[in-house]
């Protein structure tokens, strides 16, 4: 098991975000994470990336990340492409994804990769990351996190405030990521492309796990009762 | 005619050393958000380090004082960053503000100490009244000229740092999102650290200049610290070439206010000042992308 979250709880001061979270992640699945608005799900990746204040294990190959900083926590190949893109405003787009290069070991990845994964971004590698649509910044967002040489990589909603045809281009893009042999892991509203992506799902619900399965035998009703439902009744 | 491009002409050189002043201010507002109100009584520190190691020494030469000062201030930045003020960091800006202002009570308590409230003055040597001639019967001042210089270099090498490296590539996106910056790989609280001691290094070579080019003593910080505060306000946050042109401005208000008359140095320059931040709040040469 690449990533093994074990009975995880998050607090904001003293705002409990998780409850007792289990989840797992095998070396090259896709899993997705679904739930409204506030159930813990981008809680759940800043914890497994050292921003959140957490109790419980998180077991990333073999090694404990609990308690870890941010900045030691990328360069054991867990990287985050944080909720908003949250690049860097002042910064080219070539320097947003060097910035991503900053503390890597290896060198999977590079600008020339990145570039052929993203070629629109080649054109723009000289201007300012202010000055791109939001379909490109999510571009150099993900780009940029792949420049750490990520074994696993975290998409905190990737479709929000984008079309959706340029939605379906970058799942497109993420599916060649993952040949690669890079382990995924997105948080998504959008429920139909979160099913139709991952092998296997996770609903949460105020904190709690709901329902997990493979994205392809789940039922409608099941994920319905899961997402809106009481919890407990599920 | 001549008296006026006499003041003007050194008043460009002066305000070239309130631009180093300013630059370590700036790179530490620009990267952290910190206000540093004890940046004078540094510079008064750097000052008095360099008498003592002089006087410890017997070497005669203050510039060859920089060799031991430049590393010293370096290590004391990083460490007063990493110990005293990244604890003090976060979304209320007024903690940080207060340490500092405790830190200059303490630096200039200590200063007294050990060294009395006696001014002091570094012996430059030959170069302090030693002038080039330029035509027309102007001169310029050789020290005064050498403070431009090594201040142009000093900002163009920050600069440099700033936008050539990988270093200055990390303080920049640091300065842009501070969490995000982590998430990238960078042990932000060390960056702070080396951020401080550049500052610092700007505070030593300020020190050694201030201290042959006037007398100085232990309570001579927070008027330095006005002309820094001043130069970064009129050259805007951002850019450390306009921290530089903002203390050249001010060193030419303060010299045409010295030479309608002398009462009206101090003035002109605080003038000046009011008047940029009324029109320019935002400096005249601020950062693009705010």
């Amino acid at each position: 098991m690449l990533l093994e979250v074990s009975s995880l709880n998050a607090y904001y001061g003293d705002f409990q975000a998780l409850f007792d979270v289990s989840l797992h992640a095998g070396k090259g699945e896709a899993v997705a994470i679904i739930g409204a608005n506030g159930a813990g799900k981008s809680t759940l990746l800043n914890a497994i990336s050292g921003n959140v204040k957490t109790r419980g294990a998180i077991q990333f190959n073999g090694e404990a990340l609990a308690g870890l900083k941010p900045w030691n926590i990328v360069t054991r190949g867990v990287t985050l492409v944080p909720e908003g893109r949250r690049l860097f405003s002042s910064l080219s787009v070539e320097e947003n994804l060097l910035m991503g290069a900053y503390a890597r070991k290896g060198t999977d990845w590079t600008l020339t990769l990145v570039y052929e994964l993203f070629p629109k971004l080649k054109e723009r590698a000289r201007q300012q990351v202010t000055q791109l649509s939001g379909g490109e910044q999510q571009m150099v967002a993900i780009g940029r996190a792949l420049m750490s040489n990520p074994s696993l990589l975290m998409c905190d909603e990737l479709s929000l405030g984008l079309a959706p045809v340029i939605v379906q281009d970058i799942y497109a893009t993420l599916a060649k990521v993952r040949e690669r042999g890079v382990t995924l892991i997105v948080v998504e509203q959008n429920v139909q492309q979160a099913m139709k992506f991952a092998d296997r799902v996770y609903c949460f619900q105020e904190g709690h796990v709901t329902l997990e399965g493979e994205a392809a035998k789940l039922t409608a009703d099941q994920v319905s009762a899961a997402y809106f439902g009481k919890r407990g009744a599920a | 005619m001549k008296a006026f491009l006499d003041s003007i002409l050194s008043g460009v050189l002066l305000g070239s050393l309130y631009g180093l002043f300013a630059s370590g201010l700036s790179l530490v507002f620009g990267v952290m958000r910190l206000v540093n109100v004890a940046h004078g009584d540094f510079i008064v520190l750097a000052a008095f380090l360099a008498l003592a190691f002089l006087h410890i020494t017997g070497i005669a030469s203050p510039f060859l004082m920089l060799v031991i000062l430049i590393p010293l201030m370096f290590v004391l930045g990083y460490l007063l960053q990493r110990g005293v003020l990244n604890p003090a960091l976060g979304p209320d800006i007024l903690r940080p503000v207060l340490i500092t202002f405790g830190l200059s009570v303490i630096v200039q308590n200590g200063l007294q100490q050990a060294f009395s409230a006696d001014s002091q003055k570094l012996q430059g040597g030959r170069i302090e009244t030693a002038s080039i001639p330029l035509p027309d019967g102007l001169a310029i001042g050789t020290f005064p000229l050498l403070t431009l210089v090594v201040a142009v270099a000093l900002i163009g090498l920050l600069q440099w740092i700033l936008y050539r490296t990988k270093l200055g590539r990390a303080l920049r996106a640091t300065s842009d999102d501070l969490s995000t910056a982590g998430l990238m790989g960078v042990n932000t609280p060390h960056l702070f650290g080396i951020a401080a001691g550049l500052a610092m290094v700007t505070v030593a070579v300020a020190g050694v200049f201030t201290g042959i080019r006037a007398s100085f003593d232990a309570s001579a910080g927070p008027a330095w610290l006005i002309f820094a505060f001043e130069a970064v306000i009129i050259g805007g946050l951002g850019s450390l070439w306009g921290t530089l042109a903002g203390g050249i401005i001010l060193g030419i208000a303060q010299a045409i206010g010295a030479y309608l008359s002398p009462a009206w140095q101090m003035l002109a320059g605080h003038v000046v000042f009011l008047i940029a931040l009324m029109f320019f709040p935002r400096g005249l040469f601020p950062r693009r992308s705010e």
